[in-house]
């Protein structure tokens, strides 16, 4: 049996049986450079989190500071003139909660539709004996690399009529390709026994995958359901395209029209601000308003995303 | 299985020990006709694999696919019919396929641009520097994760890292706005060393740093995930073997590490170059003002302008079009390039 030198950094090499072979000796020159890269690693890292962290905490100082201090450029981890008053105001507009409560009814059709398309999709695509399939995955996979693009699609939205109505949000977007991948591969992975089980015991394809197949997937289905609603959840662009009367916004819209008028410039077009300064303590309380939802969700969404993206690191 | 296997990883070492699997299982080393044959060796005889067999079996499941094709006939393939309009005239209200042929009218009308020109090398230009850096960068970060021993706080960095990445592109919109505001942090900055305070989102020489910044901060940390997937499924017996050869650290992670995530690296590369003249075209649309065109005005954000807001949906729609074709042309060409010189290719 070799004996293996040990790793550089390790206890091992404090071990007294072991000090005295030969190969540490070279080791522990290395182990030194290698400590030091381990002690700036650290530092590294810890400075890279302050930074990814700093623009939410100062967000939060500034939802609580009072404008005197914003304006003189005062504000940054820790709220000056601490107060209240800004969640008063903003939370007092019925544009806001009415634009808030459009985008839960917004996110969660979508999802709804989206997850009823993309099951189904997924699982017939999954089934490696059904004729045409690659032709049908390729038909999709080719929509991720090229797409009709932005005036083709507004000239059809409007064609429908789906100008002013929630269709224009929720449909469009209803398959990412992505997602379908993910959930295909995790089908793929699904045990035939079960399903051929079940289709000895009388139940049809309808069946199999409604009483079988979806409710042994429920992680899956999470994750899905997640990255679906994360995304109509932050989408805008759909919503500031196709809507343009203010009571049908979504949130993120109201948040886009109170930046929009805090730049002084309202080039972009649709029922940007009103070109009066909006407070910057105003603008950041509805940003932390606006992605609430998604911070208090955070713990689940990073588990599950990250296994998500994992499956869909399967290759397509 | 998987490309990037996760769980795996660690059982299999230990059986290939054992002598349990074989070293090498070369998948292609399965004669391509077997391989074939047993694929298909549910359809038993020639004349059971025709589309009316395959209905009569399946129509259960081809009814599944029926709204989902649907969708992507719609959606998504009607669309790419409808950039014919490109070469005729669209007047709002006609059909979405417009009126008249006008041939290459408008091709001539934007390649004779100079806005055009403008936006296009801008796009070229941001695009190439967001590749440049927003590539490289989770590869670092994910081996600095790697090296980290304590695993709490590796995983406490890992998900402060993620959480831009969940953040509506409005939100990292207002912050960057906030953050280069007259009054805001950066500013603070520069004034407590002494320094003039800028109006930033006023000054085109300083648009691309801002758009890259943010974009780093947004897109790097979450981007190591797949760099340290695929670094749990080195083989730690690799690291052994290199360190009986005496390799130290740095060329352990040269020649076992890296290697070992190259072919992540390649596929993300090729997606990356794909996707790269669409660079962040709502990020743009949220952060620009007329003061900055000269710098910020992409392809995407001119073909807003002119198609929605100026209602030249033919123009906008001939501008659009070329864009996506050359998105098309670097994708299939990173794929191709890949394909031959290393066989990590996406298809």
């Amino acid at each position: 049996m070799v004996t293996i030198p040990a790793e550089p950094g390790t206890t091992i090499e404090k071990d007294p049986r072991l000090g005295s072979r030969p190969t540490q000796t070279i080791k522990i020159k290395d182990s030194r450079s290698y400590s030091a890269f381990r002690v700036f690693n650290g530092i590294a890292i810890i400075v890279i989190c302050a930074v990814t962290l700093y623009p939410f905490l100062n967000i939060i100082a500034q939802s609580f500071s009072s404008e005197g201090y914003i304006n003189a450029g005062q504000v940054n981890l820790i709220p000056r003139g601490f107060n209240v008053t800004t969640f008063e105001v903003v939370m007092s507009d019925s544009m806001f909660w009415r634009n808030y409560a459009n985008t839960v009814i917004y996110t969660v059709v979508a999802t709804a539709i989206a997850m009823v398309l993309t099951t189904c999709f997924a699982y017939a695509l999954s089934k490696r004996h059904l004729k045409g399939r690659s032709f049908f995955i390729g038909l999709a996979v080719f929509t991720m690399f090229f797409n009709g693009g932005l005036i083709p699609n507004y000239v059809l939205i409007n064609a429908m009529g789906f100008t002013n109505t929630i269709w224009a949000i929720v449909l469009p977007n209803a398959i990412s390709v992505f997602n379908l991948l993910v959930m295909k591969a995790f089908f793929e992975n699904f045990s035939q026994e079960l399903e051929e089980a079940a289709e000895i015991d009388g139940l049809t394809t309808y069946g199999i995958l409604w009483r079988i197949v979806i409710p042994l997937s429920k992680a899956v289905m999470a994750t899905m359901i997640l990255f679906y609603a994360v995304s109509f959840w932050n989408a805008w662009f759909q919503a500031f395209l196709y809507l343009d009367r203010r009571e049908l916004y979504p949130v993120t819209v109201y948040l886009r029209n109170l930046l929009a008028g805090a730049t002084g410039t309202e080039q972009m077009g649709g029922a940007a601000g009103e070109g009066t300064q909006i407070a910057s303590n105003v603008q950041s309380v509805t940003m932390l308003l606006t992605t609430l939802p998604i911070i208090c969700l955070y713990p689940f969404l990073q588990k599950y995303f990250v296994r998500g993206i994992m499956l869909g690191s399967v290759k397509a | 299985m998987s490309a990037i296997g996760v769980t795996e990883g660690s059982s299999q070492p230990a059986l290939r020990e054992a002598g349990v699997v074989p070293e090498f299982k070369d998948p292609n080393s399965t004669p391509k006709k077997k391989r074939r044959a047993d694929r298909k060796g549910y359809a038993g005889t020639n004349n059971t694999n025709t589309w009316k067999h395959a209905f009569k079996t399946d129509w259960r499941l081809y009814t599944l696919l029926i709204l989902p094709l649907l969708f992507l006939l719609v959606f998504r393939y009607l669309p790419m019919a409808g950039n014919v309009i490109a070469f005729r005239r669209f007047r709002p209200g006609s059909s979405i396929f417009g009126d008249e042929w006008v041939g290459m009218h408008y091709i001539e009308m934007f390649i004779q641009d100079p806005t055009f020109w403008r936006v296009f090398w801008n796009t070229i230009i941001l695009g190439v520097l967001t590749l440049a850096i927003c590539f490289p960068l989770p590869i670092v970060l994910a081996l600095m994760f790697n090296e980290l021993r304590s695993n709490k706080f590796k995983r406490i960095a890992q998900s402060i890292s993620y959480l831009p990445h969940f953040m509506s592109i409005v939100i990292v919109a207002g912050m960057v706005l906030q953050l280069t505001s007259v009054n805001g942090t950066i500013n603070q900055l520069i004034s407590s060393l002494g320094g003039e305070s800028m109006p930033f989102m006023q000054l085109p020489e300083w648009f691309r740093t801002i758009y890259v910044t943010s974009e780093v901060w947004q897109t790097v940390g979450w981007g190591t995930i797949l760099y340290l997937a695929a670094l749990t499924t080195i083989d730690p017996q690799l690291y052994e073997a290199a360190r009986i050869d005496g390799a130290n650290r740095w060329k352990q992670m040269w020649h076992v590490t890296i290697p070992g995530i190259t072919p992540t690296m390649i596929v993300l590369l090729i997606l990356n170059v794909g996707t790269f003249m669409a660079v962040g075209f709502e990020k743009v649309l949220l952060l620009y003002n007329p003061l900055i065109y000269e710098t910020a005005d992409i392809i995407a954000t001119y073909v807003y302008r002119v198609g929605i807001t100026s209602s030249n949906f033919s123009y906008a729609a001939a501008i659009g079009l070329f864009e996506a074709l050359i998105g098309l042309v670097l994708i299939l060409s990173a794929n191709g390039i890949a394909r031959k010189l290393g066989g990590n290719s996406l298809w």
